[in-house]
């Protein structure tokens, strides 16, 4: 569902951008309100969200799909933890859907969707190995890294079961906003993936912005 | 009543069976090369299936990488189980399910205590009620492993469909009784299940169904394998295999 915020981008208590292909880890306490802004537009971001305290309990896309009998991510979603606790509920999204099914990209999982050769291209899973080897204060390791919420990124699922990687329905411009129901980290890959229409083929950077 | 049907003749040689008892679990390793058949022994159960790469943990099955790379929201004859290092897991070669949920997880506790009522041991015996992911705790922390393991699962026998909005259906007819589904090992796998019911199953009643498994020696994918030349992602993803095998 299309809903606009009100909230201004001058009283953000953090705005920064992450350019296209890099990570970003940052703590987003309770009552916070988090935005993804989608400068360019069609840019795919990998996230994935772990209670601050405790990353054992981390964001899960089965529960989240589980709870609210629904595939897609958009205003009034509540992203449920491995622990069935609301985490983060989605307060505004004026693009109006975003993918949890499609994960995130890999060197492992690009030699099989596209060619044994494509192995060296930059990709998100080497993001988020980069982002916990430089944040040791966070006890996150590989096997910790689940399945991430797309924001941004159209993945439609046909009632007799076919999955694309479509076209996106993003803009530049559109955003996403949520409101921290516990304190979390969030880990994000801004994707580089350049083999589908993901990232419309051109991965773009994003704006991350914290309201208190 | 409880149905149920004559069995399907297996294609080798049964090395041994188990019956799993609804809302029970299990876990053991199955070799490459091996195949199991899992039989919905009375209609109506839910497999709700963990599997790792028994000598590398870490590397498990990945719902995500195996949905995207095939194309489908659902599994049935001729998809694979990708891992999260860009290898098959193992290979669905007959299904007579038609259709295997992997988007919807497991219940919990909580959830099973709100629908049906927990039932202790101590009044019911061994007819108390386990939740899907107490059974996965369980086996995980069995074989060393924790709840930092524990990511998507396949339900097999289970079809959720969604509409074209996105809402979520479970298909309430779906798992008659004597449908199976043989999977072949592509990796020495540690496999883990569970038969508490689908979490979006609307049945009220706690009546879980058994899962039958039988195992066979079927031998490893050859160059025209069927779930092989299913599509060319597959037959990437075993040419990753045969590196780390060296076949």
């Amino acid at each position: 569902m299309i809903k606009a915020s009100t909230l201004q981008e001058r009283d953000a208590a953090v705005n920064e951008v992450c350019p296209a292909g890099e990570p970003w880890m940052k703590a987003i306490r309770k009552g916070q309100v988090f935005r993804i802004h989608d400068l360019e537009g069609n840019q795919a971001v990998d996230t994935l969200f772990y209670n601050l305290h405790d990353p054992e309990e981390r964001y899960s896309a089965v529960d989240t799909l589980q709870r609210q009998r629904h595939l897609y991510i958009t205003t009034g979603t509540k992203l449920y933890s491995t622990e069935g606790n609301a985490m983060l509920t989605v307060v505004a999204d004026t693009c109006g859907r975003h993918d949890t099914l499609g994960g995130a990209c890999a060197q492992e999982s690009n030699t099989v969707r596209y060619a044994l050769d494509k192995r060296f291209m930059h990709a998100c899973r080497d993001n988020f190995m980069s982002a916990i080897a430089h944040h040791h204060e966070h006890p996150i390791e590989k096997r910790d890294i689940t399945h991430n919420i797309n924001f941004f990124m159209n993945v439609p699922v046909t009632p007799d079961g076919r999955l694309a990687f479509a076209d996106g329905i993003s803009a530049p411009g559109k955003y996403v906003e949520m409101r921290a129901e516990m304190d979390v980290l969030c880990l994000i890959s801004n994707c580089p993936q350049l083999n589908n229409p993901c990232n419309a083929y051109n991965p773009t950077p994003v704006r991350l912005l914290v309201w208190d | 009543m409880t149905v149920t049907t004559k069995a399907a003749s297996l294609p080798g040689t049964l090395l041994w069976a188990e019956t799993i008892p609804g809302g029970c679990h299990w876990s053991g390793v199955i070799r490459r090369g091996v195949a199991l058949r899992l039989t919905d022994v009375e209609g109506g159960t839910n497999g709700a299936m963990l599997a790792f790469n028994h000598e590398e943990r870490f590397e498990r099955y990945n719902m995500p990488d195996t949905l995207k790379g095939q194309h489908t929201a659902f599994l049935t004859k001729g998809n694979v189980l990708y891992s999260d290092m860009g290898r098959v897991i193992c290979s669905v070669i007959e299904d007579t399910g038609g259709w295997h949920d992997s988007i919807c997880g497991v219940m919990d506790d909580a959830t099973l205590a709100a629908r049906f009522g927990a039932r202790r041991y101590q009044e019911h015996r061994n007819a108390m009620t386990r939740s899907g992911k107490e059974g996965f705790l369980e086996e995980l922390g069995r074989q060393g492993l924790n709840r930092r393991d524990l990511h998507a699962n396949v339900n097999w026998f289970s079809k959720v469909v969604a509409d074209e909005s996105g809402d979520l259906h479970f298909d309430a007819g779906h798992a008659k009784a004597g449908a199976f589904v043989d999977l072949r090992f592509d990796m020495n796998s540690l496999v883990m299940l569970s038969t508490c019911p689908h979490p979006l199953d609307p049945r009220s009643d706690w009546d879980p169904k058994p899962l039958r498994l039988e195992v066979w020696r079927c031998g490893i994918a050859g160059e025209s394998d069927y779930c092989r030349n299913f599509r060319p992602e597959n037959q990437r993803a075993f040419l990753n295999n045969e590196r780390y095998f060296a076949t």
